[in-house]
């Protein structure tokens, strides 16, 4: 094997691996089903996948800029909020609706990275603080659940393409190819990556560190917005539930460290994100297939996690210098 | 490195805790335009008793974000302790005497397991403590639809949280002044205490100083597992009962204090004074902005921009060419 294939094959390790589980969970998910894999099956477990893929995606942008977002819950129930609001009526006012949820997405992340950026505050604080802050903006909007949304379009988005695609993972392509893709291969998505790795190596380096935390912050806020929208089409409702703001933004990060990103930053990638995220769902798919009472479920899940975790220890086998393990 | 600030009050005060106990006293000024008992004494003893529950789980938070890390895993920590303690209570006279302290090792249990998984295994703490958060969970559901123990407190949990015994002071204040007292001597006075600021500095350097760093790591989590079971332990005998979503309002408020004190998010700098500050700070803008009347989106967000409009003034990190 040349030298750039080992160096990809290191690069994409922890996706591939992600992947790789990802593909043995599922098949034993598919022919252990009962009613065995047919087009609905597939249909409900993409859009819960996709959901939790979305969210994921949101949290990897800025976690690979070696930050954490601990409001993209928070922007999610916003956007999903705002969403049962404006994303109604005819096709004009239902794509300029998304197009405003979608903004405001931007805008919310755009708020963390200035303050990040020049605020200098931690991300983790920082997010906290907005994210009571972007809650309270979906509580004002949504006091109590309710609103509707253009079922249609709904409808169209959570269904099947001809041919039993579930329309969820074309619409989580898309976000790959429109956004991730064209991030990862540009100069900025390289910034980002080495803001990551080392601030002070990409400072010295002359490289566009605010740009780049600007950019990851924006994307994580846009793709939360995204994931706020389709909590939309899947309830027809919005709701100001601050439990699903929650467990929203601890299953991101659960489902970034399940696809191999590294929470220190700098190395990982949103693809692996989403294998990690339908991981994290097809666990909770397999306890119910094999019929494991609901009442143990939680704490099978909590298990699995666990067990997933423990194995990043795995590179304590390798480390010739004690030291190494010491930041 | 700037840090190795000695704690302790030999050294100046930290700025931070100053400019915390500041806004104390504007957030005082402020509520008493709006409300004349707002400084009375059995006002201000009310808040200081609730304060005293954040303040116990925010002492164990203080531990672990010194040494640079974070506990996620508080919500059903602090559960796990209230509910166990509850349900010891229901085993009997025996049960009832160690209902506080089954409940408090609980905590320290589900600490411990966290603090091995940092300490040995070198995972991220974040990701650790999210992980036993999803355990602890996993085994309430199981304990309380299993076996449907009992879910109201001993005498003594409900003693400890709501009595008084001493001119006034609410126990629970007396607990919180107890665990402060132990948290300042710990830190200031023992090698545990500067093992921690050493490794919130550079964990290496502590390592290669010969600082037991890994036993260390583990037994701050401990602790921190022990102090919010013990904060679950109050807030089961202040409503008389433990319930499952008890901790989760608990999390987010004692990073904050934490941080509002002056104590960096990074380790290795703060003091408990300012965690004091933080608490009061916290409990206070909590209480004032429900006089106040406001509706409740108007507390979340005020809430958030409080906490970034403080941490501008004071908490900001340096910048990366410095």
């Amino acid at each position: 094997m040349n030298g750039d294939g080992t160096y990809w094959l290191r690069e994409h390790k922890g996706t591939l691996l992600a992947f790789a589980a990802f593909l043995v969970m599922f098949t034993i998910y598919a022919t252990n089903h009962s009613a065995g894999l047919d087009a609905n099956v597939a249909t409900t477990a993409a859009n819960k996948g996709a959901l939790l893929a979305i969210i994921a995606m949101a949290q990897t942008f800025v976690v690979l800029t070696s930050g954490i977002d601990l409001s993209v819950g928070a922007v999610m129930v916003l956007a999903n909020c705002l969403a049962s609001w404006i994303v109604v009526g005819s096709p004009l006012m239902t794509a300029l609706g998304v197009i405003g949820v979608l903004l405001v997405g931007c805008l919310c992340g755009a708020i963390n990275a200035l303050i990040v950026i020049f605020g200098r505050l931690q991300p983790i604080v920082t997010t906290i603080a907005t994210g009571a802050v972007f809650y309270g903006a979906a509580l004002a909007l949504r006091p109590v659940p309710g609103g509707d949304v253009n079922t249609a379009l709904a409808d169209a988005l959570t269904g099947q393409l001809p041919g039993g695609v579930p329309a969820s993972l074309s619409l989580l392509l898309a976000v790959v190819v429109v956004v991730w893709l064209p991030f990862r291969r540009s100069v900025i998505g390289r910034a980002a990556y080495a803001v990551g790795s080392s601030e002070v190596a990409a400072y010295m380096s002359g490289v566009p560190i605010r740009r780049a935390k600007f950019v990851a912050y924006t994307l994580s806020g846009l793709l939360a917005s995204m994931a706020g929208l389709f909590v939309t089409f899947i309830t027809y409702t919005g709701e100001a539930s601050a439990a699903n703001a929650s467990t929203y933004t601890l299953y991101s990060i659960a489902a970034v460290v399940l696809g191999g990103v590294s929470l220190f930053g700098g190395s990982g990638s949103a693809v692996g994100a989403i294998f990690g995220a339908f991981m994290f769902r097809t666990i909770g798919d397999l306890l119910f297939v094999f019929n494991v009472e609901p009442l143990w479920q939680p704490l099978f899940q909590g298990l699995v996690l666990s067990v997933a975790v423990c194995l990043g220890a795995a590179r304590l086998l390798r480390v010739r210098n004690r030291l190494d393990l010491y930041g | 490195m700037p840090g190795g600030r000695v704690p302790g009050t030999r050294r100046r005060i930290d700025p931070a805790v100053l400019w915390a106990f500041g806004c104390i006293v504007l957030v005082l000024l402020v509520g008493s335009v709006y409300s004349s008992s707002f400084l009375s004494p059995q006002y201000l003893l009310q808040q200081l008793k609730v304060a005293s529950f954040l303040g116990v789980i925010a002492t164990g938070a203080m531990l672990v974000i010194l040494l640079g890390q974070i506990d996620l895993s508080v919500p059903w920590v602090v559960a796990a302790g209230g509910m166990m303690a509850t349900a010891a209570t229901g085993w009997g006279p025996l049960g009832e005497l160690f209902a506080i302290p089954v409940g408090i090792a609980c905590g320290v249990a589900l600490g411990l397991v966290s603090g091995v998984g940092v300490a040995f295994l070198r995972i991220p703490s974040m990701v650790v403590t999210l992980a036993m958060n999803a355990v602890a969970q996993g085994l309430m559901i199981v304990h309380t639809g299993g076996f449907s123990p009992q879910d109201s407190s001993s005498r003594a949990m409900r003693v400890m949280a709501t009595g008084d015994t001493v001119l006034g002071i609410p126990n629970a204040v007396l607990v919180w002044v107890a665990v402060g007292a132990a948290a300042v001597f710990l830190l200031t006075r023992t090698t545990f205490g500067r093992t921690v600021y050493a490794i919130g500095n550079r964990e290496r350097a502590a390592y290669l100083s010969g600082a037991r760093t890994r036993v260390v790591v583990m037994a701050a989590f401990a602790l921190s597992g022990g102090l919010s079971a013990l904060g679950g332990v109050l807030l089961a005998g202040y409503a008389s009962k433990a319930a499952q979503a008890m901790g989760d309002a608990y999390l987010l408020p004692a990073i904050a204090a934490v941080v509002l004190g002056g104590t960096s998010i990074l380790g290795g700098r703060g003091s408990y004074l300012g965690t004091v500050a933080g608490v009061i700070l916290i409990t206070l803008l909590q209480s004032i902005l429900s006089v106040m009347q406001m509706p409740e989106f108007g507390r979340h967000v005020t809430y958030g921009v409080v906490i970034i409009a403080m941490l501008l003034i004071y908490g900001r990190g340096r910048r990366s060419s410095d």
